[in-house]
């Protein structure tokens, strides 16, 4: 097999991106004080996280919605509920 | 109740995965009226899984559902592989005995769960999808303790005699209420999985298959890095699907990403063979229960009951991964309570206490408990790393023929667990826990 990156796995997938809303809100201060913001870098398989100058970034669009980070955060420093219906991922094999 | 409002329906499924559309299908078919309501554009869009569904339960429901159905392939030959960074060592196993009556096939949910779906709207049930449940509606009950009314979804208010929370691994519904608290990270896994396209042809050269048969590989050892959890492969039609099941506290702790993991995997020399060539179709990932017996919480309360994988519902056994044959068996057990609670007039935690009683009754519950230690076997790490080594030391003893006079098999044995950080008194307690525990 080629080998591929993330981005290009992800590329094969569909999305429906939600413009108006994202379903991903961090606490900054929270996710550096618990180590959050490592372990959901850490176990995303979609890289939606990534850090710059100590400030957590999302990319919520790129989402699987498995909800892994989610059971990974310290209370209160991570807000991930489901996208709105419709939007977000669309698996298309599952 | 004398004031109360009169339901719109009289049971609303959350979720048209395998448990929800079951458990709608059978309502409709006692004569309940159904309302299946799925967050995805259609059933099966959210979903994922490893793909091998085991059957027997739902040709309970369906006869002879695997004629019918879009399944993949019959899974006629199962393979267990530990591999090391250099080396893989296999069991094989194949029978036709498998093959009739159909024991496992393979499925693609975004195919498959569709077809449920569709069974259940042929029944009756109202579908509707592309809308997202928010929260669940209660009033106060009689005694004072909450009970579940309906659900409101954006602006909207449905309400029915019964809720069945069919939502899935990270049921928000069930969290709302209290009944599932939050799982201690050891209980959970991710799932991360790739499709790849590979022509029939290439398939069934490849995993040594004719027709519709099927193959399903498990691997341990090197291919999470040493990671709890495992990675499968398994053969669809014209595709395979790949990928790794990560305990959570494990893969924090390793310092690994769960990316790197998974390409480590992909790229691993011992499966090469199998993908040269393939195409990725899509990549996807999902949580997994692994809490096995110790997750499920209460599964009835008033006018709310809980099925499948939101129940905690899964057994992970290591080599096996089962949840749709299990979320199948819990709807069925749901679905026949409900019914009798509705007739009764009762659909308070009482009236619907028939469904523990069910699912007690039934396989899941009992499997449940028969691997009740399986979690806690699967915690010892020797189980992903030593083990590999030492059974790719002993063939290597065997097989490695370098013109040194060779040495009986025990020997090599001896001498392989010599070198290995395995004690004997490991491997012996291991041995045991495992025989226990599997
Ligand atoms: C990598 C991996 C491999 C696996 N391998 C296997 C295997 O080989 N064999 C096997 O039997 N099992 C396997 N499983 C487990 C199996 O996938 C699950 O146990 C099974 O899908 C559970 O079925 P369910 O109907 O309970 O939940 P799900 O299939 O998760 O369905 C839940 C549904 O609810 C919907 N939903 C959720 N919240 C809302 C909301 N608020 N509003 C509206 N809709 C909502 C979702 O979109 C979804 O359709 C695997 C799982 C993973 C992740
Ligand atoms: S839900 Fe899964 S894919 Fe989405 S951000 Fe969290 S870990 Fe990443």
């Amino acid at each position: 097999m080629r080998t591929t990156t993330v981005s290009e796995r992800l590329a094969a997938n569909r999305f429906e991106l939600d413009e108006e809303e994202s379903h991903i809100h961090v606490d900054q201060e929270l996710c550096r004080s618990t180590g959050t913001g490592r372990a959901i870098i850490a176990v995303c398989p979609a890289g939606v996280y990534s850090e710059r100058d100590g400030e957590i970034l999302v990319d919520y669009a790129a989402c699987l919605e498995c909800g892994t980070c989610r059971a990974v955060a310290a209370p209160g420093a991570l807000t991930w509920h489901y996208p709105r219906g419709g939007f977000g991922v669309t698996f298309r094999e599952g | 109740m004398t004031d109360a409002v009169e339901p719109d329906f009289d049971v609303i499924v959350v979720g048209a995965g395998p448990a929800g559309s079951v458990t709608a299908y059978r309502l409709a078919q006692q004569g309940l009226s159904v309302v299946l309501i799925e967050r995805g554009e259609a059933p099966g869009a959210k979903n994922l899984s490893g793909g091998v569904l085991y059957g027997r339960v739902l040709d309970q429901v369906f006869p002879g559902f695997a004629d019918e159905a879009p399944v993949e392939r019959r899974i006629t030959r199962h393979v267990t592989t530990f591999l090391t960074a250099d080396s893989a060592v296999s069991l094989d196993y194949s029978s036709q005995r498998l093959a009739e009556p159909v024991n496992a096939v393979t499925v693609l949910r975004a195919r498959f769960d569709p077809w449920l779906a569709s069974k259940a709207e042929e029944a009756g049930v109202f579908l509707m999808a592309g809308v997202r449940v928010d929260a669940l509606l209660t009033e106060q009950g009689p005694d004072g303790a909450p009970r579940v009314v309906g659900v409101r979804a954006g602006d909207d208010e449905l309400r029915a005699r019964v809720v069945v929370a069919a939502d899935g691994v990270n049921s928000f519904l069930a969290r709302d209420l209290g009944l599932r608290r939050t799982e201690p990270t050891n209980h959970l896994a991710v799932g991360v999985k790739t499709v790849l396209r590979l022509p029939r042809t290439a398939i069934e050269d490849r995993f040594g298959l004719t027709g519709d048969q099927g193959a399903a590989h498990a691997v341990v050892g090197d291919c999470t890095l040493g990671i709890g959890g495992g990675g499968f492969l398994y053969t669809n039609a014209e595709s395979l699907s790949l990928g790794v099941v990560l305990r959570l506290d494990d893969l924090v702790r390793s310092g690994h990403t769960a990316i790197e993991v998974f390409e480590h995997f992909l790229e691993h020399p011992g499966l090469a063979p199998y993908v040269r060539d393939a195409e990725v179709l899509e990549y996807g990932s999902h949580l997994v229960a692994e809490g096995g017996a110790d997750m499920v919480g209460t599964v009835a309360t008033h006018g709310l009951v809980v099925v499948g994988e939101a129940a905690g519902l899964t057994i992970n056994s290591g080599l096996t991964v089962r949840g749709m044959d299990l979320a199948i068996g819990s709807a069925i057990a749901a679905a026949d309570a409900i019914v009798e609670a509705v007739a009764a007039g009762d659909v308070t935690a009482t009236g619907l206490a028939g469904y523990r009683r069910r699912l007690e009754e039934s396989f899941v519950l009992q499997d449940m408990a028969t691997y009740a230690r399986a979690p806690k076997f699967l915690e010892r790490t020797g189980m992903y790393g030593a083990y590999g080594e030492l059974a790719a030391d002993v063939f290597h003893g065997v097989f490695g023929l370098d013109t040194t006079p060779r040495r009986h098999l025990l020997a090599v044995a001896r001498q392989a667990l010599k070198r290995s950080p395995v004690t004997v008194r490991q491997l012996m307690s291991d041995g045991w826990a495992g025989v226990r525990a599997l």
